[in-house]
């Protein structure tokens, strides 16, 4: 499984596994999991559409997830967030539905789009994939502080004068990017399933905030290095280790809590 | 400490009204609160108390009006007002740390992610010390009881050296017991501090030995004054617009509407802002 033509696995998926790990965490504390949802089915129809077009599928990816990311963010300003959010879901849906027929795709092209697959990311891809990760990071970096306190208490944020509205379009955008990334790896269907488990069990086990980041980072990158191992090793699709791993640290984080809690630390 | 001068009123009203779809919630608004003063704004639920809030930090629409701070017209989010809101609701869950919350107070609104200060450390742990929430400084935010949690969003808006500290009915739903603490802690900071307070409440009673000035909030209208010129039977009455009294039983004071009210009802309902 480390024989070269894995090389752009393990490292789009590293840097897919820092990334979601990072935003993860604040999509969680925001209550945002919808929104990191919906993106990815915006992001899929992006891919779809580049397929139809003959562009690089990176670009729809890209295109679509933030277009999806500024309908969010801007109609949840008039209307509620998660009617906002399953309206952009449902219309990108339908939109990669149409692309997907009038395309002559393979299933296996498809198949991989939705649950992930670990040569998704092609040698020709790698670059950008560092560029946008890096660049989001360094985004997010920057904004981490405002953002934290947008997402702990936007009242209070508000009151501080700070510009929540565009702290939350401005976050929703990295979530695009982090997005169009990690479809390619771990498939539209599945990319939020890495975004929610592994953040959610940091949060439970840590209770500083810049460490629970960092836990995040952690635990999402193991869940993804498992992922394609357990993919190379099985042939099933790593989008299915992804969300099965999530789901089982969000457990095992639940189950040390309560230990922690019956049994006070000695 | 202020730059500015300290002879002026620190905050003045003047003519506020505020109309919501047509409806008019406050009518000729007009008090002022001064330095280091302790202020209680005391009304009924639905009365206006939380849009009066938002009119002095600024983000109520469709108010007519002025508010000045220092004589100047009001600056939103300006650095002098710290806002406690009426409702906050910590996950249980949430990564925060009361201590953390502190923080965010002096920091969380600066960009680039640079090394906190060993003087903000130290200030932290001075604010959580002036507001007795040192013993569970390192527990989640949302772990707390409501009285805890009120301490600690305290702490997190004196951080940042207000000089004036809005509490948006800071009492509700706390323990008899909690409230004397709450109360007693305020005054204590407040005269410490030099911070002047306005703080809303349904309740005038435990406030009674702290409170320097009243503003009385009723039926869109506003009487401000000490509490011996502004809780009395001719000012109240106007105020409500029907007759009431005013008894003094055991230091405790009691408005009471004496007869049926004569003519319409006041309209006093109307929905509190709700924080989306």
């Amino acid at each position: 499984m480390f024989a070269s033509f894995m090389t752009n696995a393990w490292i789009s998926g590293t840097i897919v596994a820092l990334l979601a790990g990072a935003v993860g965490f604040f999509v969680v504390l925001r209550g945002a999991s919808f929104a990191a949802h919906a993106i990815p089915n915006g992001a899929f129809a992006g891919a779809a559409g580049a397929y139809l077009v003959g562009i690089s599928p990176l670009v729809g990816l890209v295109s679509f997830a933030v277009l999806a990311a500024l309908g969010i963010g801007v109609s949840s300003r008039r209307t509620r967030n998660d009617v906002a959010t399953a309206l952009s879901l449902v219309a990108m849906l339908a939109l990669g539905a149409a692309f997907l027929a009038v395309n002559l795709l393979y299933e296996p092209t498809i198949n991989a789009l939705l649950f992930g697959e670990i040569l998704g990311v092609s040698s020709s891809q790698i670059l950008p994939v560092i560029v946008l990760g890096v660049v989001s990071v360094i985004v997010l970096a920057w904004f981490y502080r405002p953002l934290l306190f947008t997402s702990v208490a936007p009242e209070l944020a508000r009151a501080r004068g700070i510009a929540t509205t565009t702290v939350d379009v401005a976050f929703l955008v990295v979530v695009a990017l982090a997005t169009a990334l990690t479809v390619p790896v771990v498939g539209a269907l599945l990319t939020f399933s890495l975004m929610i488990g592994p953040p959610a069990a940091a949060r439970i086990l840590v209770s500083r905030p810049g460490w629970a980041v960092a836990g995040s980072i952690g635990l999402s990158v193991v869940t993804v290095w498992a992922s394609i191992a357990a993919s190379y090793l099985f042939n099933l699709p790593i989008g299915f280790f992804v969300g099965a791993l999530g789901a089982v640290l969000y457990l095992g984080a639940r189950v040390v809590a309560r230990r922690r809690a019956t049994h006070p630390a000695t | 400490m202020s730059v500015h001068d300290t002879t002026g009123p620190l905050l003045e009203a003047r003519g506020v009204n505020v109309s919501v779809d047509g409806r008019d919630i406050l009518r000729d608004v007009n008090f002022s609160i001064n330095h280091g003063e302790f202020t209680g704004l005391i009304g009924s639920n639905g009365a206006g108390k939380t849009t009066l809030f938002r009119v002095i930090l600024g983000i109520q629409e469709h108010a007519v009006g002025e508010v000045l701070v220092h004589g100047e017209p009001l600056a939103r989010a300006n650095r002098s007002l710290g806002y406690v809101p009426q409702k906050v609701l910590f996950d249980p869950d949430l990564p925060i740390r009361a201590r953390d919350l502190v923080a965010l107070g002096a920091d969380g609104h600066r960009y680039g992610l640079r090394r906190r200060p060993r003087a903000l450390h130290e200030a932290v742990e001075e604010m959580l010390d002036a507001v007795d929430a040192s013993a569970f400084a390192d527990r989640r935010v949302g772990g707390l009881s409501g009285g805890e949690q009120q301490r600690v969003l305290i702490a997190h808006s004196l951080i940042s050296r207000p000089e004036l500290l809005l509490l948006d009915e800071p009492l509700a739903n706390l323990d008899p017991g909690s409230v004397q603490e709450i109360i007693a802690l305020l005054h204590r900071v407040s005269k410490r501090q030099r911070v002047a307070i306005l703080l809303s409440a349904h309740e005038m009673n435990p406030l009674l030995p702290v409170m320097d000035r009243i503003v009385y909030v009723a039926n869109g209208h506003v009487a401000s004054g000490t509490t011996d010129e502004v809780v009395r039977p001719n000012v109240l009455s106007a105020l409500y617009g029907h007759h009431v009294d005013v008894l003094r039983v055991h230091g405790r004071v009691l408005v009471v509407a004496t007869a049926l009210p004569v003519g319409p009802p006041p309209s006093d309902e109307h929905p509190e802002f709700v924080v989306e």
